[in-house]
């Protein structure tokens, strides 16, 4: 297997790799199923390599056809196998939407509970590329919207390692959003990986002055920002929400509580936001340990432009998350 | 898998009398990507870019075919076909670098270009997105009375996308002024046509729509002009939509991100050495004494003075003002 990382190292397309391909070892009914995954090695080279261990039958190219290999993921995990389906970004996935849906969410309740999918789809998402606006938006939290899958974010190499198998595991349809900007990403993992659950946020930084709640691509970004309060001499906790739906409220309530000032950051859109939904559930359960209004730091609501200084502009930067985390301690950015 | 060059028989036709304004147009095209490529590794243009070059006489063959009331449906490999439709070289490649002073204000980029003055409708990044449009502004065109033909180009590679098989059905049954343009390059990114399509004969899937479909040598720019307005008539005549198949090849990677690991080098080799459209159509151009050497250096002269001129006109394009960013996502929130 190809890895690219130094050594020691594994970057999070290698973890992304590893993770399928011990699934695959492991579970014959594992088959990946996407456009480009086997010759061309992915989209974005996350496959690269699995073609020749695995064959044409388990590693399969399709057309151009989201619909039908999203629907054929469906019929499959109906039927038996356990599919994990590359959609090769968030943008396209929206010509599958229809099956993600009208089908994957809703047969089991529909019947009666007579079916289940164990399907997993995996995708990339975000901005930060100059892909502009067909190639580039953050519509995690639209998934997160819709009830009878679950929706997994994993921002880190350790849970790009760990959250398939548990996802493959689970009896329900998981999406797994990969932000573009990870792929290169390098960390150390120890030897076996440890293993992961696909149920709670986690805290990545402690801190006690104010509640930094991020997930994704804008994770690291939100790590820079405490830093940049650290200076400042506010300590911030970053909450990694890590699972989009069903949320962990327990996970970012308690530190929400404990420093009485949060801030919630999202790639997507503000309007109608996962930070929307965030920032209501902490107003809803934590009103009384409050010391400020929630504050969200969200992508502009613009289409993404191509021009490296726009797209900066319509995406959350460190220093816009710290400015904000300021304004909640009562200070100016 | 690979991609024979088609079997057309050689061109026995003589070069018509414009066939030096063909040669012009072809090599304008593959003179501004030769550039962007070269702007790309010097950082100046970013993001996805899906050069053209190897596809020339496609472009150059069927713009050739419409009048400037047309209406032009892309893909994200379009830089030639707005480059020919009269998007100035300036609008364009300022719009690479991201500028104000790129047609599209620099929100676009290399795979959405648009361009309203001349008709050009995208641009469009995802597979098979144009497809309905086109269907959309065939019909308009349609109810309003207006004799106007939509030209939509796309990959052979969209042709797995629902939303082909819905925009032809939707064409037909509608007799809607469609010129559907399959620029069968043969691969959609590393997939060979063998191992997306269960029949390869690309025009039997559109002729079971009722859409009159055929064949070109896509490497033959005066082969395709002569099919573009043959077809182009056709449906002027309101004969409903046609769909015309141009079998080409990119001499590129699918885009600058490709390492090309899934061609054979062989393959490349070959269609480069003996199908390049702009080699072939110089060679029949001497041929018939319609060209020397003095002529192509003129030309080349030319498209020198205007890329360098048009690099200028990106360099010295200013960056659009962030206060600007959320301009045009609603009517009235312009300048
Ligand atoms: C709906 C959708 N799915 C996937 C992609 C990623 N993608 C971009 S180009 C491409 C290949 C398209 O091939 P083809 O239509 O033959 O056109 P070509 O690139 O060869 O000109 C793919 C898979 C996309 N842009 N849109």
């Amino acid at each position: 297997m190809s890895t690219e990382a130094a050594s020691g190292m594994l970057t999070y397309r290698d973890a992304v790799r590893e993770a399928m391909c011990e699934a695959m070892r492991a579970d014959e009914r594992v088959f990946l199923m996407g456009e480009d995954v086997g010759r061309y090695g992915g989209g974005f080279g996350v496959s690269k390599g699995m073609l020749a261990e695995f064959g044409p039958e388990r590693i399969r190219d399709t057309p151009l056809s989201e619909s039908a290999f999203t629907g054929a993921g469906i019929g499959a995990a109906l039927n038996g196998m356990r599919p994990i389906v590359e959609i090769m970004t968030v943008n396209f996935s929206l010509l599958a939407l229809d099956q993600i849906m009208n089908n994957a969410a809703t047969l089991r309740h529909m019947s009666g509970g007579q079916f289940e999918i164990p399907l997993v789809i995996r995708m990339c998402t975000g901005g930060g590329r100059q892909l502009a606006a067909q190639h580039s938006h953050s519509l995690e939290g639209w998934y997160a919207h819709i009830p009878g899958i679950k929706v997994l974010v994993p921002a880190t190499i350790a849970d790009a390692r760990g959250m398939l198998a548990p996802a493959l595991a689970d009896p329900n349809p998981v999406l797994i959003f990969e932000h573009g900007s990870l792929y290169n990403t390098q960390g150390e993992l120890p030897s076996p990986p440890p293993a992961v659950d696909i149920e709670h946020a986690a805290v990545v930084r402690a801190g006690e002055d104010v509640t930094l709640i991020a997930y994704g691509g804008m994770l690291a970004r939100t790590i820079e920002a405490a830093e940049l309060l650290a200076a400042h001499d506010v300590g911030a906790e970053v909450v990694d929400l890590r699972v989009l739906r069903p949320l962990d409220d327990a996970g970012f309530l308690s530190s929400a509580r404990r420093t009485h000032r949060a801030v919630v950051v999202d790639e997507g859109w503000r309007s109608g936001s996962l930070a929307a939904e965030v920032s209501a559930r902490i107003t809803e359960q934590a009103f009384y340990d409050l010391d400020a209004p929630v504050e969200r730091v969200c992508g502009a609501e613009v289409p993404t432009p191509y021009a490296a200084h726009l797209e900066q502009a319509a995406t959350p930067q460190a220093a816009t998350i710290a400015a904000a985390a300021l304004r909640t301690v009562g200070r100016d950015g | 898998m690979t991609a024979t060059p088609p079997a057309f028989t050689p061109p026995a036709e003589p070069v018509p009398a414009h066939g030096v304004d063909l040669l012009r147009d072809m090599l304008r095209i593959r003179r501004f990507e030769e550039t962007c490529a070269e702007l790309y590794s010097a950082t100046k243009i970013h993001g996805f870019l899906h050069l053209y070059i190897g596809e020339e006489a496609v472009a150059t063959g069927t713009l050739r075919a419409l009048g400037p009331d047309d209406a032009i449906v892309a893909t994200y490999r379009e830089h030639g076909h707005a480059l020919l439709r009269g998007v100035g070289a300036e609008a364009l490649m300022a719009e690479m670098f991201g500028r104000s002073g790129g047609c599209c204000r620099g929100r676009g980029g290399s795979m959405h270009v648009f361009d309203a003055a001349t008709r050009f409708y995208g641009g469009n990044a995802i597979v098979a997105g144009g497809l309905p449009i086109a269907v959309g502004l065939a019909l308009a065109d349609r109810m309003l009375g207006r004799d106007r033909v939509t030209a939509c180009f796309f990959g052979e590679g969209a042709m797995a996308e629902g939303e082909f098989h819905e925009s032809l059905n939707l064409a037909a049954l509608w007799k809607l002024p469609v010129l559907f343009l399959c620029e069968n390059n043969h691969y959609a990114m590393g997939s060979a046509l063998e191992l997306t399509e269960s029949e390869t004969n690309l025009t039997l899937k559109a002729a079971s729509y009722e859409v009159p479909a055929w064949s070109v040598d896509g490497m033959d720019v005066v082969a395709v002009e002569r099919e573009a307005r043959r077809a182009v008539l056709a449906i002027r005549g309101g004969g409903g939509p046609v769909f015309l198949e141009c079998q080409t090849y990119r001499f590129r990677a699918h885009s600058m991100y490709d390492p090309d690991l899934y061609r054979d080098r062989a393959e490349v080799a070959e269609w480069k050495e003996q199908h390049d459209p702009i080699d072939l159509l110089a060679a029949r151009l001497r041929a018939q004494d319609m060209l020397d050497d003095a002529t192509l250096e003129r030309i080349e002269a030319e498209i020198a003075a205007e890329l360098e001129a048009a690099v200028a006109f990106a360099e010295a394009s200013e960056l659009e003002p962030v206060e600007d960013l959320a301009r045009d996502v609603y009517a009235g929130d312009g300048a």
